[in-house]
């Protein structure tokens, strides 16, 4: 039985290549951070890189629903940057009207999400091109929001989001103010991942398992197969774009609580872009579409951040670091596609 | 009736042709609501002088050689995402090393970048959406190294002068590069075997290499000439502004696919024509000027250049829905 049960796990692992690869390697690399930070293992650390890690997470997330359609979404870093400005406009109040804010920002995203779903879906644009363009008007919204940087975000909203469980309970006022004797051994845990997970376990887990997660992934096969198989294309399509546009937008609204301003920046908007696309795939998701997960693409976030650590600790010119993630990128792409090398008839290459 | 003879003529014109007469009208139509405002503005229409026009296609004709070999990548249905780094990398070998040697050094950059390219997407089969994109971050890195993240104290030569920014008989030689470049693309697409094996692995990869088209070899030459045309396009922006500068490709990498893809070619490659190529980059350069003639603030031009690009697909660029 229990051998069964091993081979089982290991035929998993060997089905998903790209994603073992890719929590080892980070778990592996992390460690070794860790270990050579002179405030390695403490809650200062994991909470400061939680919270540099968690917006390009949710737009890898976000990313990788696009791309399992075998398209791609050029707009969500547009997304996240109009969410952004948005929320700083909303989450300066207390109480109701910061609930408030977080759920008008989260609706604004799913909405933008959707506009690019329809335009792709009713449009009959490729996706590439409809979100590069959609992505311009989203960039236009949020300058008519921030024109220049600035606005605020509730304090006390800052600071719980931004520190350890702790922190969080203290400023909420629960858990007898974070001192329950039954939560200390959690206090520490960073609330940003605490977020992560909880948005991975929430969100993208229940819509893997759903009928429209499903018929994402059938499209990304083969849409054709998909359609004689009776599922729904446009809703499939559609589901997928506005919960890209949903997950851009988490991302937006941490964005504003983090800088506790909004900031209509084209440059960086078009990077977490691109990053989120480098994410999605060395988190082994194939661009192709059909094979991959949103959980493979936040590993892949954490290796593209955790280089980015080891700049910091380990004493190198950090005139260097963009070569260097460059040359990871092109290293795990390239290792990925080694095994064409073996491929004997040049056909099965085409696809 | 005139929508009638519109919709009658329109209908003639083939797949290919009709974005290009579209686009062509819409640049009009542009120029014309231009017009209007200046002259309620103003009192004068200096749209449609000649000195204006023409600056526009010095303008234009650094965007237009960078778009020229996007279009060859995109019509082997791949992509170039490596250009802004490569432009600025053309620009700042070209000014680094100065003399005689500056050009052919700059275009050499242009050869080893797309070689790369090239070899990875042919041989490795890796998505170049992924790959250039890689390369386009390891290219930033050795600039960014190179240069310490400063603009180069290194100033254009006389040569790259000429090139970008004189003139000859009133008109500026950038626009006498871009109509050679074009008339080479043009001849090389449509009279070469070359150009129709791009078309042809657009088209179909594994029928076009069941019919004996080296399809890696095509590949890798697209992917070199792409980044050629893209380092030659850095040289002369080097020379119009006199310098290199951190950054200054960033502006042309998704406006080049915007051009090529307004001009018609479907961005899943293997159809479109040059000259819509050359429609689509004049559409955009004159859209942001008219824009920035009305002063109109960031906000509102980057909404209406989205408009426009899906305007402007929604009439022509829609695909078939997947029935089978």
């Amino acid at each position: 039985m229990s051998a069964t049960k091993s081979s089982d796990f290991m035929l998993k692992i060997k089905q998903n290549m790209g994603f073992s690869i890719a929590v080892l390697l980070f778990t592996v690399v992390y460690f070794l951070y860790h270990l050579a930070h002179p405030k390695g293992f403490s809650t200062q650390v994991l909470v400061q890189n939680s919270n540099e890690v968690f917006s390009l997470a949710m737009l890898a997330m976000a990313q990788t629903v696009p791309v399992l359609l075998g398209g791609l979404d050029l707009s969500v870093g547009a997304v996240m940057t109009l969410i952004d400005c948005l929320a700083s406009h909303l989450l300066e109040g207390q109480g109701v009207s910061v609930g408030f804010g977080v759920i008008v920002c989260l609706i604004a995203g799913a909405a933008a999400g959707f506009v690019n779903g329809c335009v792709v879906v009713f449009g009959r644009i490729q996706p590439i091109i409809a979100t590069l363009a959609t992505g311009a008007v989203y960039m236009g919204l949020a300058l008519f929001l921030r024109p220049i940087p600035g606005g605020k975000i509730n304090e006390d909203i800052n600071w719980a989001m931004t520190n350890a469980l702790g922190d969080f309970a203290e400023t909420v006022g629960i858990f007898e103010e974070g001192k329950a004797s039954w939560f200390q051994p959690i206090a520490g845990i960073p609330t940003a991942l605490v977020l992560l997970i909880l948005v991975a376990v929430l969100v993208w887990v229940p819509f893997r398992r759903s009928v429209t997660g499903r018929t994402v992934y059938a499209i990304g096969s083969a849409e054709g197969a998909a359609f004689m198989s009776g599922l729904n294309i446009a809703g499939g399509k559609l589901a997928a774009f506005t919960l890209a546009g949903f997950l851009a937008g988490i991302g937006g609204i941490f964005m504003a609580i983090q800088t506790s301003s909004g900031n209509a920046d084209i440059p960086m908007a078009g990077a977490y872009t691109l990053s989120s696309i480098a994410s999605v795939v060395i988190g082994g998701t194939s661009l192709l579409g059909g094979t991959g997960s949103a959980i493979g693409s936040i590993f892949g976030t954490l290796i593209l951040k955790v280089i980015s650590f080891n700049f910091r600790v380990f004493d190198i010119a950090p005139l260097l670091q963009p070569l260097f993630e460059g040359l990871v990128l092109l290293a795990a792409v390239s290792l990925g596609a080694l095994s064409i090398l073996r491929v004997k008839n040049q056909l099965e290459l085409f696809r | 009736m005139t929508d009638m003879l519109k919709s009658i003529s329109l209908s003639r014109l083939s797949r290919d042709d009709k974005p290009i007469a579209i686009a062509a009208m819409f640049i009009l139509v542009i120029l014309i609501a231009g017009t209007v405002y200046t002259l309620d503005r103003f009192g004068s229409a200096p749209l449609f002088s000649p000195g204006y026009l023409i600056q526009q296609l010095q303008i234009g004709s650094f965007l237009g050689i960078v778009a020229a070999g996007m279009m060859l990548v995109i019509l082997i249905s791949q992509i170039d995402l490596s250009v802004p780094w490569t432009l600025a990398a053309g620009a700042m070998t070209a000014t680094a090393v100065g003399g005689p040697w500056a050009l052919p050094a700059a275009l050499a950059v242009g050869l080893f970048v797309g070689t790369i390219n090239g070899l990875g997407v042919a041989y490795l089969r890796i998505p170049s959406m992924i790959f250039t994109l890689g390369v386009n971050a390891v290219m930033r890195g050795l600039m960014v190294a190179q240069t310490g993240g400063f603009a180069p104290q290194t100033k254009a030569t006389d040569l790259m002068r000429y090139l970008a920014a004189e003139r000859t008989f009133g008109i500026p030689h950038a626009i006498f590069v871009w109509l050679a470049v074009s008339i080479l693309l043009v001849i090389m697409l449509r009279r070469t075997s070359f150009g129709r094996s791009i078309y042809a692995i657009g088209n179909k990869e594994s029928a076009a290499y069941l019919s004996g088209v080296p399809t890696k070899r095509v590949t890798i030459i697209a992917f070199i000439l792409c980044s050629v045309l893209a380092s030659l396009s850095g040289v002369l922006l080097a020379g119009y502004s006199t310098k290199a500068y951190q950054g200054m490709g960033d502006a042309y990498v998704l406006p080049a696919i915007a051009a090529v893809v307004i001009g018609g070619t479907n961005i899943l490659g293997g159809r479109g024509r040059y000259l819509g190529t050359v429609v689509g980059v004049i559409l955009i350069v004159l859209l942001n000027s008219v824009l920035s003639i009305m002063e109109m603030p960031e906000a509102g031009r980057q909404i209406i250049y989205g408009l426009v690009i899906i305007a402007m697909l929604l009439v022509y660029g829609r695909g078939e829905k997947a029935t089978s």
